[in-house]
């Protein structure tokens, strides 16, 4: 098993947002977790990533077979973690390039590989961008500055490519984008997919899963799952809305 | 919690290691007594065998310091300065006159190695000639040949004096006069030794001419003085770097930079100061009290300053432009960066007296820790200044909530037609970048350090190559620790 979140209580300042959370994720496999807004999804995408102030106070979440719950945030990227974040942050005067150059050295240096050389690296980022159709334009800019909201997700697919994952995470990827951009995600998304890897995909529509079809629905309510089924359960959502959730497992 | 824990220890080990030109290299010194009288300068003037007129003016320069007081308008504090307590002239002891480089102490090379400026000439691929000045002497200049076939004079400055008395004793004190402030009427007085540039008409450098400052024997003052003159039709780019090694008292480095731009000329001069800073707690450290002034006297003349400064307990420098010509232009490039307790009060003078006279100023502060950093400047346009034109920006960045910023601009026009625009911001290095980066990969450390040198990337391109890179680990080191 490549992920197995057991039991997770997750509190940001204070107060509790995952409330004995519920995960397994094998390799191969997608997953999606659905549910209105404010259930815990982006908090949870923060804990299995371990950004500071996400404090797990009960629970474990095990990856590859070991407990990371006190892992840095780097050392989980560094083993294979990644996330494609719902608002990616601009870094003014760092040029994608050296920002990418930079991360995928940091992952080779983890690894115990020597630093990638300029030409190699090159190529790798030529081949990946035609994957998510970024113009050479984008890769030369400062990282996501004056990035228009497509090319904002397109950019974190792109990065994505190129660290090559074996567990992402897809933080509302689809917010904001329009139809043309969401399946050039999706493309992306299906074109890096493969036996050694799975993903998380985090929305709250349904639309993204036309494009990237996953083998499990996760519903999520409270801070933790309250139901899960196969691809039908997110059409059931969709038809439904998640009214019937609140009402079947209670207002906040 | 392991791992956590762990890379702080990390970060603490890193923090309190960061400053690696602190050794001291054990070479015999020949030094005037402690402490600053008439006799000092005597001394000083007759080890250097100078001629009458500069002992002259050193004296002159000495009794118009003693009416001086220390200023006290900038943001920075320090206990008073004992100026008995200091050594004013302190050289490495050498047998006799140095033919070759073989014959230069192996202990005072090693010091150089160690900082990693190569002395031997044939090991310089990147083309840089030096000029090598530990405590109050130049040790060896490279590439002299080459460059006196172009016509082109870069020498120490005690050199200079011997052999090109008539340039020296011209342009000496043209640009900053002894009565110009406290630190430079001192530095006049004791000038110990520095760099001196001539580049004649029509000559464009061809390499880039740096000089590496090193302060090494304890209760030492540095006071070197470099003169740079580019005349009609010149070009050269000039680079100084300076470390010292880390010691408990504060030392005094008091310098003067005059630069000197005739018709059509340009100089470009860039400045990596890397002086000891202190500890974490603020023990010792350099105090940096420099006056750096470029006189634009000729049309069309340009000066270019950049300068990173992560070094120094206390830095005080306004690297400046009189821009006397018509036409002639001034820029200022700075990234000053202050962590723990260190002190940066820096910025500019932009003087415009010809018609036409251009300026930039673009100002990146970095703090961080306890720091303080201000950036201070004036830009002045005069009666007679038709059609003066400025732009600064100032931006500030901060790290952590226990340090400050500051900006003091002093604007002064004087003639209508002057366009001076000023644009300041201070931000903060925000938690989300730091999780973007680490989420890729990357660790605090080094996404600060990246972060950083992309929010000074504006300066640090107007670099020389060789020194951008130096320039850009410099700001990562500087860093460490600050945050986590």
């Amino acid at each position: 098993m490549l992920l197995n979140i057991k039991n997770l209580h997750v509190a940001i300042n204070g107060k509790e947002i995952l409330k004995g959370f519920n995960l397994q994720v094998n390799k191969g496999e997608i997953h999606a977790i659905m549910g209105p807004n404010g259930t815990g999804k982006s908090t949870l995408a923060a804990a299995i990533t371990g950004r500071e102030g996400y404090e797990i106070t009960e629970g474990e979440i095990i990856y590859k077979g070991q407990v990371i719950n006190d892992w840095t945030p780097d050392k989980r990227a560094n083993e294979g973690v990644f996330l494609s974040f719902q608002y990616p942050v601009e870094i003014p005067g760092v040029s994608m390039t050296n920002f990418m150059r930079t991360a995928l050295n940091a992952k080779r240096q983890y690894q115990g590989l020597p630093q990638m050389k300029a030409g190699e690296f090159l190529k790798l980022m030529e081949q990946k961008k035609k994957l998510v159709e970024i113009t050479a334009k984008l890769t030369n800019r400062s990282v996501n500055e004056g990035f228009s909201g497509g090319e904002k997700k397109k950019n974190e697919i792109f990065q994505m490519a190129m660290l090559e994952p074996t567990l992402a995470i897809l933080d509302e990827t689809d917010s904001g984008l329009d139809i043309d951009a969401l399946k050039v995600v999706a493309k992306g998304v299906n074109e890096l997919k493969s036996d050694e890897n799975a993903f998380v995909v985090i929305t709250h529509y349904q639309r993204l899963l036309d494009y990237i079809v996953p083998d499990f629905v996760h519903v999520m309510y409270g801070g933790r799952i309250v139901k899960s089924g196969g691809k039908g359960l997110a059409l059931e959502l969709e038809e439904q809305g998640y009214e019937w959730v609140k009402e079947q497992f209670g207002e906040e | 919690m392991e791992d956590k824990l762990s890379q702080n220890k990390v970060l603490e080990e890193v923090t309190g290691s960061d400053y690696k030109y602190g050794f001291v290299s054990d070479i015999e010194n020949d030094a005037a007594p402690v402490g600053l009288n008439e006799d000092t300068i005597r001394l000083i003037s007759a080890k250097k065998e100078e001629p009458e007129w500069l002992l002259e003016f050193r004296l002159k320069a000495y009794r118009h310091w003693l009416k001086l007081e220390e200023p006290d308008w900038a943001l920075i504090h320090h206990p008073p300065i004992n100026y008995q307590d200091i050594i004013y002239y302190s050289a490495p002891k050498k047998k006799k006159e140095l033919a070759s480089l073989d014959e230069v102490d192996p202990e005072l090379l090693d010091t150089f190695n160690k900082l990693g400026i190569p002395l031997e000439e044939q090991k310089v691929l990147a083309g840089v000639a030096v000029d090598a000045v530990i405590d109050s002497v130049s040790v060896k200049t490279t590439f002299k040949d080459t460059l006196s076939k172009h016509g082109i004079i870069f020498s120490s400055f005690s050199d200079a004096v011997k052999d090109h008395p008539n340039l020296v004793k011209k342009y000496l004190a043209s640009v900053v006069p002894y009565t110009d402030n406290y630190f430079a009427a001192l530095n006049s007085a004791v000038f110990s030794d520095g760099s001196f540039v001539y580049i004649p008409k029509g000559v464009r450098c061809p390499i880039e001419l740096s000089t590496y400052f090193r302060i090494n024997a304890a209760n030492t003052g540095q006071f070197e003085r470099t003169l740079i003159v580019a005349d009609d039709d010149a070009y050269v780019s000039y680079l100084e770097g300076c470390t010292a090694p880390m010691r408990d008292e504060n030392q005094l480095h008091a310098a003067i930079v005059e630069i000197v731009v005739m018709n059509n000329a340009e100089v470009k001069y860039s400045t990596v100061q890397n002086w000891y800073p202190g500890d974490k707690e603020g023990r010792g450290g350099i105090y940096n009290f420099v006056t750096k002034r470029a006189a634009c006297k000729g049309v069309n003349s340009k000066v270019s300053w950049t300068q990173v400064e992560t070094g120094s307990a206390i830095t005080w420098k306004y690297p400046s432009c009189v821009l006397m010509g018509d036409n002639s232009v001034g820029e200022f490039y700075s990234v000053a960066v202050t962590n723990n307790h260190q002190q940066a009060d820096t910025g500019t003078k932009m003087i415009h007296l010809g018609k036409n006279t251009k300026s930039t100023i673009i100002s990146k502060g970095i703090s961080a820790g306890k720091s303080n950093n201000s950036y201070r400047g004036l830009v002045r346009v005069s009666k007679k200044a038709d059609g003066a034109r400025n732009y600064s920006q100032c931006d500030s960045l901060l790290l952590g909530d226990k340090c400050g910023a500051h900006t003091f601009p002093y604007i002064q026009t004087a003639n209508d037609s002057a366009i001076v625009e000023h644009e300041a911001t201070t931000s903060k290095i925000s938690d989300e970048q730091l999780f973007y980066c680490q989420q890729r990969g990357i660790e605090t450390e080094k996404a600060i350090g990246l972060i950083v040198n992309g929010y000074a990337k504006e300066v640090l391109n107007k670099l020389p190559m060789e020194f951008a890179v130096e320039a850009q680990k410099l700001l990562a080191i500087t860093l460490e620790g600050s945050v986590g």
